[in-house]
């Protein structure tokens, strides 16, 4: 690029964002986090009351936790919230990230046609759903985008000791809300966040089948960013971040989340505890 | 069909309540794009122009690309800006990955080349005749060459919409460099990607009849402008 471009682009910049001076690097923390935390409006709460107190600037990228941690592990961003404990627990083990913390917990429930025609309603293993659907050849949507559902799908799948494949397997490649619609109009069956089900409410026609089974169990963390993955990472805003995820007030407010729209609340707040305990 | 119609009444709800986000993204939309599209006649008419007038060895190959560039997969775009602008990229230093500029560099990087070839083509057809008539009147290069832009400027107006008609309508790029972050890079397109993601199909519909209408206020004003002398 010619340096001219450059020079007017940097002009731009100042005048597009006034709000985001292009040198303070410290000033903007980059989140990283996965689609549910966005698309249940969680973050759209917190982060304003983070930017307040802090008078740091957020950039929230909400991708899949595969991709959250990914571009983490790049130094391209400075805090992850994500929801796949297992991949989460080797990022910590390479050192990529640090200071694994939880926040919160919801669930995942199997969801499916109304007639069910694989006959899972009601079974306490979803494993054993799974097997079911399988081999009654009966459609299921998957995200297959290495997604935080999308992993503890497949985490699934392996406890059932099947191979998905087409053509009842079926991968959207899109975030839940897509998948979910996808998913509505196959009538066929799928898993979801219990929140983003219910953010859907009556849009769909695909009742829970199997629920309240322990790996179904959703867990949030986030992680700091380990500051020798890029010449860039914000390591303090990150832990800000962090901790701030963490303190008792932001707790509450997780706590209180969803009530008043949704008649429950989409996530329970667990700072503090450790995975064993669940 | 009723959830279209309530998409529509929504969006005059939307945009009649005074729904602050709703205008903030809006004017976002509009602020990037023309941004864009104007950087891109500053590039892509003087490029255009070049290549109509000049001739040298390899200059089929360069018509070529841009012709194959008029027609870039913004994602494609999106992708490779992303990587030039992450922290460790080759302008990681600028810290401009997730920023408004961010999403005006890679429209930038879709519309020049519409531009640019939509120009040659425009300039191109004016008659060779016509050229040298100019010349031996006694213009000077530049004096020609400005004649020439001026009698191509209806046609270029062409390249002013269909330009800007592809960034502001494009939402791969712009969900890429841009982050999709509230109240600082969303825009109507990723709105409306986030808002069928959440299932608010209503408030999506409603987004992107405000797309539509914005598309077609703009559009309908440069045609004015390029059909007025015709009548």
């Amino acid at each position: 690029m010619r340096p001219i471009g450059l020079v007017l682009l940097l002009a731009l910049s100042a005048l597009a964002a006034p709000t985001v001076p292009v040198t303070a690097q410290s000033r903007i923390v980059i989140l990283s986090t996965t689609t549910s935390t966005q698309d249940s409006g969680l973050l759209d709460v917190l982060v304003p009351m983070f930017e307040k107190q802090s008078g740091l600037t957020v950039k929230t990228i909400s991708v899949g936790t595969g991709q959250a941690l990914a571009l983490a592990a790049r130094g391209e961003a400075d805090v992850t919230l994500a929801h796949a404990p297992a991949l989460e627990k080797k990022y910590v083990e390479d050192g990529r990230m640090r200071n694994r913390r939880l926040v919160m917990y919801n669930d995942f429930v199997v969801i499916g046609p109304e007639d069910d025609p694989a006959r899972i309603k009601g079974l306490p293993k979803a494993a054993d759903a799974l097997k079911r659907i399988a081999v009654a050849g009966a459609r299921f949507v998957s995200r297959g985008d290495k997604s935080g559902t999308h992993l503890l799908e497949q985490g699934l799948w392996k406890q059932a000791g099947i191979e998905p494949a087409a053509p009842w397997y079926l991968e959207s490649g899109q975030g839940m809300g897509a998948t979910l619609g996808i998913a509505n109009d196959r009538r066929a069956y799928t898993i979801t966040d219990r929140g983003t089900y219910l953010a859907f409410g009556k849009r769909l026609t695909l009742p829970i089948l199997v629920e309240k089974d322990r790996p179904l169990l959703n867990i949030y963390s986030v992680m700091e960013v380990n500051p020798a993955n890029g010449p860039r990472v914000n390591a303090a805003g990150g832990r800000a971040l962090a901790d701030f995820m963490l303190t008792s007030e932001v707790q509450a407010v997780i706590r209180a989340f969803g009530v008043e729209r949704y008649g429950q609340a989409l996530f329970v707040p667990i700072a503090g505890k450790k995975d064993e305990e669940f | 069909m009723g959830l279209i119609l309530d998409g529509v009444l929504q969006a005059f709800r939307l945009l009649l309540s005074g729904d602050g986000e709703v205008w903030r993204i809006t004017l976002l939309s509009l602020q990037i794009s023309a941004t864009a599209t104007l950087l891109a006649l500053a590039v892509g008419i003087p490029a255009g122009t070049l290549l109509a007038l000049t001739r040298f060895p390899g200059r089929g190959l360069v018509v070529s690309l841009v012709n194959t560039g008029m027609g870039l997969p913004p994602v494609v775009v999106g992708l490779f800006v992303t990587i030039l602008l992450w922290r460790n990229g080759l302008l990681g230093a600028l810290e401009l990955l997730y920023t408004p500029a961010a999403m005006v560099l890679a429209q930038l990087v879709i519309a020049a080349p519409i531009v640019t070839g939509l120009t040659l083509a425009a300039v191109q057809q004016i008659p060779e005749r016509f050229r040298l008539q100019l010349l031996a009147l006694g213009a000077s290069r530049v004096q020609m060459t400005w004649v020439l832009i001026k009698e191509a400027r209806l046609p270029m107006l062409a390249a002013l919409m269909a330009g800007f008609g592809g960034v502001i309508s494009e939402v791969g790029a712009s969900m890429m460099v841009g982050g999709n972050i509230r109240g600082s890079t969303r825009v109507l397109t990723t709105a409306t990607v986030l808002e069928t993601g959440k299932g608010n199909f209503d408030v999506a519909i409603a987004l992107s009849v405000i797309l539509l209408v914005i598309t077609f206020l703009v559009n309908w004003a440069l045609t004015w402008i390029q059909q007025r002398r015709r009548a």
